[in-house]
């Protein structure tokens, strides 16, 4: 490829005939080399963390550290459940996750479709109010919110998180994007089979958008299970979800065992290692198209 | 006229003028349609986004917590602000963790990309997209967690590696002049991910032809890489710094779990301080106030987001 430049053998004198040679194995070399130290450089922590989880406390600070999982002390799972509310904190995030992750699917669905397929007065200028305000940052807004939600009574309940994040500006942008694509002539031979409007959009468009639906809640999903702001002001004690109960286990095990609140980091990554597995597919695509946030 | 005929037969007039068997009639429906599929997403961002916006901006001219009625102070919170050690720390701090973690972020990314792009074995690919990409799905919560252990000066595998190298254990979370670039290692280790996804998409929808035609003209290698395939990123390129900068000036968790803005006030971020106010000490009108800083710096940044944008810079 590097050596498309075409010469006559006899042009190359020995020396720079070496030295392209030379240069052409670096080029092959040094990108692989870079590559592996890295991809070490980022497995490592998650190996180092995995591994320790499942060291006794006594063994768990150690050095050398250790990378391989010898002791298998399994009771450090165990204990994670008796230090903090860990099921219950797990019941949480999952109930505000879903919760969240449905709310969107339906609002971004509609939205988004309104936005690709349906002409009404004002639609541009409402597309570009929406959009906007995506660039608006949770902080400018959760002052408001937090009394708001006080207000209603909502404060330290579920539907304090789930509420606000419902409304996706991003999810009905990135879902029109996905109803843009599917040709018009689909709706003109619904329509003449006598399809009505709301037939077209749940039983026509509505399925072929699935892959954006994926894409939006593996995204939506991995986002809200991962926050840690927002729980910290909404919600207290037995309502917190898995991410503060990691750092309140942290805060308990401060001169204890590391072995038990990595075991509890673990645990906290199981649903993304299985959206890892499944849905990367699906979450690269999302970046791709330029997903700024959840 | 419909409208005469509404008024002459209340709602079973509505219902025929929606429901005629006319193009006219299918208009109407798919009018009607559209603003009634836009009303919970609308209604939901009026109420809690672009509502609590302006209602911040109110706030941050008052005095108020919640057992007291707010009282009207004019801009004293904003000159509370200029004065105010905290947020003067915590604003430098942001600031240079913004600078040194988009900055690593962006070109290791950019690194990665360019050297995955040249691998030609499938499952190699594979393995090294995966490996990268798998820390942009864990919660900055669990990472800060981990990597407080890791970076722990007397016991933390890292240092113990640099020492066989013969540095010295470095304070890498307890002195005040390291603590903001360990943070931003951290959220750099966590952040490539998405810069490498981000360029790796834009290599693999570079021209062949320009790139060939580049060959052509004799550049190769270095030369190459630097004047035709850098350039042609360069959509990305902003892309992936606007984004990084925007996300690095909200920076909460990282500092919060693991110093908690420790030691002294050396990793207390500007979003901590606002955070502090506004549900510690329950001063809404100050937090406000400082959450108004916060969203001017990241406005800006969308701003030039947006321009660059509708000039179609981005990658489509």
């Amino acid at each position: 490829m590097s050596t498309s430049v075409t010469r006559m053998p006899g042009d190359v004198s020995a020396a720079e005939h070496r030295r392209q040679v030379l240069s052409h194995q670096l080029g092959r070399w040094i990108p692989l080399m870079i590559l592996a130290i890295m991809s070490g450089v980022v497995l490592a922590p998650i190996m180092w963390t995995i591994s320790t989880s499942l060291r006794t406390g006594v063994d768990s600070f150690t050095v050398p550290p250790k990378w391989l999982p010898t002791d298998l002390a399994w009771e450090n799972y165990a204990q994670v459940f008796e230090t903090v509310p860990f099921a219950r904190q797990i019941l949480n995030s999952t109930i505000i996750t879903w919760g969240t992750v449905l709310g969107q699917l339906i609002t971004a669905s509609l939205a988004g479709y309104a936005f690709a397929r349906l002409e009404f007065k004002g639609r541009d200028l409402l597309f570009w109010i929406v959009l906007a305000t995506m660039m608006i940052p949770i902080q400018a807004t959760v002052i408001p919110v937090f009394i708001l939600v006080r207000s209603l009574g909502l404060f330290d309940t579920v539907w304090s998180l789930i509420l606000p994040a419902t409304p996706t500006a991003f999810g009905a942008f990135l879902l029109r994007q996905y109803y843009l694509t599917i040709p018009i002539e689909l709706e003109e031979s619904a329509l003449i089979d006598g399809a009505n409007q709301w037939q077209l959009f749940y039983r026509v468009y509505l399925p072929l958008v699935k892959p954006g639906l994926a894409v939006l809640a593996i995204l939506s999903f991995n986002f809200h299970w991962n926050e840690f702001f927002r729980p910290l002001i909404f919600l207290q004690h037995e309502n917190y979800p898995i991410t503060i109960g990691i750092f309140q286990l942290q805060g308990y095990m401060m001169t204890g065992s590391i072995s038990v609140v990595l075991a509890g980091v673990v645990v906290s990554l199981v649903p993304v290692i299985i959206i890892f597995l499944f849905g990367q597919r699906y979450l690269i695509e999302g970046i791709m198209r330029g997903a700024i946030k959840g | 006229m419909t409208s005469r005929k509404t008024t002459a037969v209340a709602g079973g007039g509505i219902f025929h003028w929606l429901m005629q068997d006319t193009m006219d009639g299918l208009r109407r429906r798919r009018a009607v349609l559209g603003y009634l599929f836009l009303l919970p997403t609308l209604l939901g961002i009026f109420i809690f986004t672009a509502g609590p916006v302006f209602v911040s901006f109110g706030l941050s001219l008052f005095q108020w917590n919640i057992f007291k009625p707010p009282d009207y102070v004019g801009l004293e919170n904003f000159e509370r602000l200029l004065e105010d050690r905290r947020v003067i720390i915590g604003l430098v701090n942001t600031v240079k963790f913004t600078v040194l973690a988009v900055c690593s972020q962006v070109s290791i990314g950019l690194i990665l990309a360019l050297a995955v792009h040249r691998i030609n074995r499938v499952w190699l690919r594979y393995y090294f997209r995966t490996a990268f990409f798998l820390p942009l799905l864990m919660s900055g919560a669990s990472v800060a967690v981990f990597m407080g252990y890791i970076f722990h000066k007397e016991f933390g595998p890292l240092n113990y590696y640099l020492t066989l190298l013969g540095i010295p254990q470095i304070p890498w979370l307890t002195s005040s002049d390291l603590v903001m670039i360990s943070i931003a290692i951290i959220s750099a280790w966590r952040n490539m991910g998405f810069t490498f996804l981000i360029f790796l998409g834009g290599l693999s929808n570079l021209s062949q032809e320009v790139l060939d035609a580049a060959d052509v003209d004799g550049a190769q290698g270095l030369r190459r890489l630097w004047s035709v395939t850098i350039p042609l990123l360069s959509p990305q390129i902003l892309f992936a710094t606007v984004t990084g900068v925007i996300g690095a000036l909200q920076v909460f968790d990282e500092p919060y779990i693991m110093t908690r803005g420790g030691p002294g006030n050396a990793s207390r971020t500007l979003v901590m301080v606002m955070y502090e106010h506004a549900f510690k000490h329950i001063e809404f009108g100050y937090g406000s106030a400082i959450a108004i800083v916060v969203f001017l710096m990241i406005l800006v940044m969308a701003i030039v987001q947006m321009w660059l944008w509708r000039n179609r810079v981005f990658y489509q």
